[in-house]
């Protein structure tokens, strides 16, 4: 084990050497342009990447019941105040070393255990009895429980705790106590690779490959294919349609859970109100990869993200929005059903 | 079926607009004896610490006389000018709230607004009812300064051609200026990277920054309006390292993002100190920045603000913040004196006013002149604005504000 960690730190050495080597990425303190487009993409890639995890989420739910879940982007707002109170009340940011790292792991899975619950239980209570309603009562159900959640984050904030600050606002935007340093983990010339850029990596990649696993290899997967493929049929052949329903709330939560903690650990703010932001990248991702296809999400997930990374870099950062927002109309233009999507008959 | 629905509706949206349109309280009954003053601030979202606190200054002011003044009782009502949906001033509740106040004939004073966005909307509703206001907290310059804002500043706010509206806290045309002052002389920086919110105080402050820094040799490697609900900024702090700035200056607000920009800087690895204005003057501020974001070794931050902190003042308003601590058991929020400075000016115009309709208490306001308050001696002039020039630039240490210098001040004085 001591031998590959010395082995990695030599080949980072080298690699750093050579890089500084080649001039352009000379360390420096001032960027060449070639090391600003690199840290832009590095930036774009990680925010992208948290999209994407959570856009997953959105379209699971669109592929399954064909339901725009405007709820998503909140549950994953009141998983951060769940990470942070976690933290707060073990005081888990005191933790060090291998601790530390037990603790990060621990906030993760208590997180996405906890939305991967609510957003079973918001499909129990708010969508499941709808099930033979027109999609537009799920779709305001749908609103509907996103305000609740809002307000329930909201009050939440307003909790008199130590991490909140003693809630001397509710309304007030939290810092997240930094489980991951922000310092360099590797800096190659004056290009920074944070720790956190690190962190997202090491668990969205996993994540997407566990997912990938678990919908084309085993039962549950298929069932949950046969269910968004044809949910009467997919009854007929004894699939219990409801039980895969609330796995698939179940799972999409989740992922939203870790990616809401990894988010937190990314920006260090948590807001009652950062739940709009996150649910409409993620929505507009899923839509520009194709609603209801999982590679769809993460390549609109990553793209959403770059092309914000180097509109705020290149452009002007007020004309991001416009940017993203044209590139999805040119794209639904010539491609109504999103990048990967496939051709379908008309939803909703 | 479709049209009942619509006669329901119409029934629903007329009844809105009654109650909308609903004096705030019976004064009907007692018409001459009582007196009415409101306050409309941001009350939900993060400013509410900072705005809790100006209305115990104004409770204060009225208590202090008894909620009485030359024989009329005088009553109050705090109004919250922003919604949960924006966490933030909005316009529409802003404007709701000038109305209320026009329709209820008792009400003789509006304390308002803490945003200058917010102000814009309701100082030409209020002017032309005729309401004399006066703003604990606006600093954008183009709200009453000719050629300082828009062209059409602030004439356009005057749809009656008089002054109604006054402020007891200096503009942003010396705050803006003494900021980059402190830039140039106190941080040695040569090259100054500017970022605003695209709101009318934050980019007014920033384009008052660059004029002065462009006047005093200063270098402007960048001017930017941010996303103010973006997740982070590291994009931009990517680009502002490539600029390799001395300094960065913010123009904005604790709740336009301001500690999500601070936090991006360091965590993107651009340690230069960072600056802004009085909108980040709040304990907010601090919670959202985190402990790591703000030290020294990471390039410290620094806060302008129109006045001195609380600690500092002297005489009766060092006295408020005495007896602030004894009433509500804690240090005020620096906005607070301003608010009890806003309340005592008004109640003494009431007083000296001959009558005590609304034109009569504009004019007693307009002519104010020594007024002896808890700021010091000072004056309205014809603008509305207080004579008082005195900044303050303070920093963050141990969680709490901490004053550095003052600034501005006498030297520049008429």
């Amino acid at each position: 084990m001591q031998r590959t960690v010395a082995a990695a730190e030599f080949l980072a050495a080298s690699a750093l050497s050579q890089a500084d080597a080649v001039g352009a990425f000379a360390r420096d303190g001032l960027l060449s342009s070639q090391e600003v487009f690199t840290q832009q993409l590095v930036t774009g890639l990680s925010n992208g990447m948290i999209i994407a995890l959570i856009a997953i989420g959105y379209t699971m739910v669109y592929g399954i019941i064909e339901l725009i879940n405007f709820a998503h982007g909140d549950l994953c707002m009141l998983g951060a105040y769940f990470a942070l109170t976690v933290v707060g009340a073990l005081g888990v940011d005191h933790w060090v070393g291998a601790g530390g790292l037990m603790g990060l792991v621990m906030v993760l899975v208590g997180t996405a255990a906890f939305c991967g619950s609510l957003n079973w239980s918001i499909n129990r209570l708010a969508y499941r009895p709808l099930r033979k309603a027109s999609k537009l009562s799920l779709l305001v159900s749908a609103i509907g429980a996103s305000f609740i959640l809002v307000n329930l984050g909201l009050f939440w904030g307003g909790l008199p705790m130590d991490v909140f600050a003693n809630g001397t606002s509710s309304a007030a935007p939290k810092a997240f106590p930094a489980l991951v340093s922000a310092a360099p983990a590797a800096q190659i010339g004056d290009v920074i690779y944070s720790r956190t850029d690190l962190l997202v990596l090491c668990v969205t990649l996993p994540l997407m490959v566990a997912l990938t696993y678990l919908v084309r290899f085993t039962k549950l997967g298929k069932a949950m294919r046969a269910v968004a493929q044809n949910p009467t049929g997919a009854s007929l052949m004894g699939i219990d349609v409801e039980r895969v329903i609330g796995a698939t709330f179940f799972i999409g939560g989740s992922l939203g859970g870790f990616a809401t903690v990894v988010y937190s650990l990314y920006n260090q703010t948590v807001s009652f109100q950062m739940g709009y932001r996150m649910g409409m990248d993620a929505f507009i991702a899923a839509v520009l990869g194709g609603i209801g296809n999982l590679p769809g999400a993460v390549l609109g997930g990553i793209l959403i993200g770059v092309i914000r990374s180097m509109s705020d870099g290149y452009l002007e950062a007020r004309w991001t929005n416009t940017v993203v927002f044209g590139i999805l109309i040119l794209i639904l233009v010539f491609r109504p059903s999103g990048l990967l999507g496939a051709k379908l008959r008309e939803k909703v | 079926m479709i049209r009942r629905t619509a006669s329901i509706v119409a029934a629903l949206t007329g009844a809105a607009f009654l109650l909308a349109a609903a004096p705030l309280n019976h004064a009907q009954d007692t018409p001459s004896k009582t007196l009415k003053i409101v306050s409309s601030l941001p009350q939900t979202g993060s400013a509410n610490a900072q705005t809790t606190s100006i209305v115990n200054g104004i409770k204060m002011a009225i208590e202090e006389r008894g909620a009485v003044v030359d024989g009329f009782k005088i009553e109050f009502e705090a109004m919250d000018d922003a919604s949960p949906q924006k966490g933030n001033w909005d316009g529409q509740i802003e404007s709701a709230n000038a109305k209320r106040a026009i329709a209820d004939p008792a009400v003789v004073g509006y304390i308002g607004t803490y945003n200058s966005g917010a102000a814009k909307i309701s100082m030409p509703l209020l002017n032309k009812a005729g309401v004399v206001m006066v703003s604990p907290g606006n600093t954008a310059a183009g709200l009453t300064k000719p050629g300082l804002g828009e062209p059409n500043e602030p004439a356009v706010y005057r749809p009656s051609g008089k002054v109604s509206y006054f402020r007891v806290v200096p503009a942003d045309d010396i705050q803006g200026a003494v900021a980059c002052e402190f830039c140039r002389e106190d941080l040695k920086a040569k090259k100054v990277f500017i970022l605003h919110d695209r709101e009318l105080y934050g980019k007014g402050i920033a384009d008052v920054f660059k004029k002065t820094a462009e006047s005093t040799g200063v270098q402007v490697v960048g001017f930017e309006g941010i996303d103010a609900k973006a997740s982070n900024y590291r994009s931009l702090v990517t680009k502002i390292r490539a600029a390799a700035p001395d300094a960065v200056f913010f123009g904005g607000t604790t709740q336009t993002n301001a500690a999500q920009v601070l936090k991006d800087l360091r965590a993107g690895g651009c340690k230069v100190p960072f600056v802004s204005p009085d909108g980040t003057f709040e304990k907010a501020f601090i919670e959202a920045a985190g402990k790591d974001s703000v030290t020294k070794d990471q390039g410290g931050v620094y806060i302008t603000f129109g006045g001195v902190p609380s600690e500092m003042l002297t005489g009766i308003g060092a006295q408020f913040v005495k007896n602030y601590q004894k009433k509500y058991g804690e240090i005020p929020e620096a906005y607070a004196v301003y608010g009890y400075e806003a309340g005592c000016v008004l109640l003494d115009a009431i007083d000296r006013a001959e009558t005590k309709d609304r034109a009569a208490i504009i004019a007693a306001v307009a002519a104010t002149k020594n007024f002896n308050g808890a700021l010091g001696t000072w004056s309205f002039d014809e603008n509305g604005d207080t004579s008082i020039r005195t900044m303050s630039i303070n920093t963050i240490e141990d969680g709490a504000f901490k004053f550095v210098r003052t600034a501005g001040g006498a030297a520049k004085a008429k």
